[in-house]
């Protein structure tokens, strides 16, 4: 008797379960590559996380992982997720593409956004990125003003295309202001790691560099580069995907920062009306996406008017950070004069601009 | 862009690179020579780290924050020493579980201490010494935290190897079951490695957040504490050679990114593994090298109890 109650008790309960997942509440999952408490990337998706709730309020509801690393692991989580009863789930690290792509065949019904990636080979997962380069320009006019060494220096993540469209936006730009200006470019090989973000900072420092940008997502190197400046240094720094104005006025000059939150609301909202489609996304400065922080007064007066007017442009769809006359590294023409870059051809983007010296990892 | 590397700043900024792996390597040595496996290391690290930094911060003495940090990582470690030693659970899981453990309460912990500056710790001057050329800016002009790593390594050397208590901690390590025959406290001996251990890896999480980075992030560490351990294994469970990998480990760290840097011309992906492909090349050297590669303590991560 108590196993034909236990056993009633089960399928009551296995019948419930749909009518559970039918309430009438949103579930949105966001799966981060590092801790919320980074002042960097992951902080301003769940900045994006946050801005769903106040839009939503009860209509939705959130939850996230952490520190979840890219590889095997990732895949377990988004499973979870999914089995959790998520209706739509951000993946916000290139390294989830193909975790994202194989949890997605197994649920249909749930929708998948990666952030940063290029597969989408189930109708239910979609990708948005953001345009950086357009901020990144911004960001290397002024190290080109700013740096009295001529030597600039770019701690970068990974060799994909979002990585080298910054390091070629950053340097064409700088080099546009300043002819003689050098730059040299570290992998960290991580996205977080603050000890060894500090150390690739300081070995910068140590050659001479004299402006230091990022596309990795700690403050170390800000704070490697205040402890410079508090014995006679003078280093510049830019804020990194959030605006990490803790360092400002300085080293921390000026920022880049990621804003996901109109995307993200736009893209539940879709899931809430059942319009929800498969998309790419690709915003930047005219979207919002992609927003310069504070210029501090550090900055001269005539650069400073320099980076807002080009903010102003690229945001009126005036000025495409990568228009010819763009020779590649080995000094072949890659765009000719008034030419602007396709978009394919940016996502894809695996070479050096002309002057940069170094290779490209592979 | 071609630059040069200046040797005596590579090796200098090697030996601050090295330092807080070091540490918790030592830690751990001597707890694993008691024969406790505590995989804890990363837990207690960065605990320390954020423990040490809001003693720091708040008190504007660097020393307050690394009293802090050794006590933050001692007293986290008897949260382990109690559940493996006294409730007998199991020393694996209880590791892995004080890890998770402490990366969520540093993280609890360090909510608004992100961005803030903290003191900062001054070079010991040793006058005339520090002005030497080469071995004045190597040896003799670094933070004390540096030589107190240094002089660990040494006093635990001699501990394990000259001391009579060093000799009865090894022995409740090799065999358990024999140190308490003879009449030792075997359970006293083992939590107190593991809080010396604790205490270690505190200080090195420390090390990283008031000097290194120096600041508070989370998830700071970001890995040293598994490095730390596998260090002890590299090591052979002795601390002259736990010296010896932890420098191996940072130097080659540090090198690579100067070489970036500089500029030189070698595929960067080879430079990235390189710290992980020399650590398993050297291993393999050490263990060709012996007959067998036993030299774990015998009882390592074997539970105790005296009534069995």
């Amino acid at each position: 008797m108590t196993l034909k109650a236990l056993l009633a008790g089960t399928i009551a309960l296995g019948l419930a379960v749909p009518a559970f997942a039918q309430d009438d509440k949103t579930k949105v999952g966001f799966v981060y590559v590092g801790p919320i408490g980074d002042g960097g990337w992951t902080y301003q998706h769940d900045q994006g996380r946050l801005a769903v709730e106040e839009e939503f309020g009860d209509a939705v509801e959130t939850v996230y992982q952490e520190n979840v690393p890219e590889g095997a692991d990732a895949e377990r989580v988004i499973t979870q997720m999914a089995l959790g009863g998520a209706d739509i789930i951000f993946t916000t690290s290139f390294g989830y593409m193909d975790p994202t792509n194989n949890v997605a065949e197994k649920f249909p019904d749930v929708k998948f956004e990666h952030a940063t990636g290029f597969k989408r080979e189930h109708p239910n997962v979609a990708t948005y990125d953001a345009r950086f380069y357009e901020g990144r320009a911004v960001l290397g006019t002024l190290a080109g003003h700013l740096t009295e060494s001529n030597k600039i220096g770019y701690i970068a993540s990974f060799p994909i295309p979002e990585v080298i469209q910054g390091i070629n936006s950053t340097y064409l730009h700088a080099a546009k202001v300043n002819p003689d200006v050098e730059m040299s470019v570290v992998w960290a090989y991580t996205w977080f790691d603050p000890a060894k973000e500090a150390d690739a900072a300081k070995a910068l420092i140590d050659q001479g560099v004299d402006v230091i940008l990022q596309h990795t997502d700690s403050t170390a190197p800000h704070a490697a580069a205040q402890e410079a400046n508090a014995n006679g240094a003078k280093i510049y720094t830019f804020g990194q995907a959030s605006d990490m104005s803790a360092f400002a006025p300085m080293p921390r000059v000026a920022s880049i920062i990621d804003d996901w939150s109109p995307y993200y609301i736009e893209r539940v909202r879709a899931v809430m009306d059942g319009t929800w489609e498969q998309g790419a996304s690709w915003g930047g400065m005219p979207e919002g996406e992609v927003v310069i922080g504070e210029i501090t007064d550090v900055v001269p007066a005539e650069a400073k008017a320099e980076a807002e007017a080009m903010i102003e442009a690229i945001t009126a769809g005036e000025y495409h950070p990568f228009t010819g006359p763009i020779n590649k590294q080995d000094g072949s023409e890659w765009l000719a004069d008034g030419e602007v870059a396709e978009d394919g051809e940016l996502l894809g983007m695996d070479f050096y601009v002309e002057g940069i010296t170094g290779d490209i990892p592979n | 862009m071609t630059g040069s590397i200046d040797p005596v700043l590579l090796v200098a900024s090697l030996m601050v690179a090295s330092t807080p792996i070091l540490l918790a390597a030592l830690g751990e040595l001597v707890a694993e020579r008691s024969g406790v496996l505590n995989l804890g290391v990363e837990g207690m690290m960065i605990t320390g780290a954020v423990v040490g930094f809001i003693a720091a911060a708040s008190s504007g003495s660097v020393w307050l924050g690394f009293g802090a940090a050794v006590l933050g990582g001692a007293a986290l470690a008897l949260v382990f020493g109690v559940l493996t030693q006294v409730l007998l659970s199991n020393q694996v899981a209880t590791g892995l579980a004080l890890t998770l453990f402490g990366l969520g309460l540093a993280s609890l912990l360090g909510q608004g201490w992100v961005g803030i500056k903290g003191p900062g710790l001054a070079r010991v001057d040793l006058g005339p010494l520090s002005d030497l050329p080469v071995v004045g800016r190597v040896l003799f002009s670094h933070d004390p935290v540096v030589y107190l790593s240094l002089l660990l390594v040494l006093l635990v050397w001699a501990f394990l190897r000259l001391t009579r208590a060093g000799l009865i901690l090894r022995a409740v390590g090799e065999s358990a079951e024999a140190a308490h025959a003879l009449g030792y406290p075997v359970r006293a001996v083992r939590l107190a490695a593991i809080a010396f251990g604790g205490a270690c890896a505190g200080l090195g999480g420390a090390y990283l957040s008031l000097v290194r980075v120096p600041q508070w992030t989370d998830g700071l560490t970001a890995g040293a504490g598994w490095i730390a351990l596998a260090i002890v294994v590299f090591a052979s469970w002795r601390p002259g050679r736990a010296l010896v990998g932890a420098y191996l480990f940072g130097g080659i760290t540090v090198l690579q990114l100067n070489l970036q840097a500089a500029g030189a011309r070698i595929p960067v992906e080879l430079l990235s593994a390189s710290p992980y492909l020399v650590t398993i090349l050297v291993l393999v050297v050490i263990s060709r090298r012996r007959e067998r590669g036993g030299d774990a303590p015998a009882d390592l991560a074997r539970p105790f109890h005296a009534s069995a």
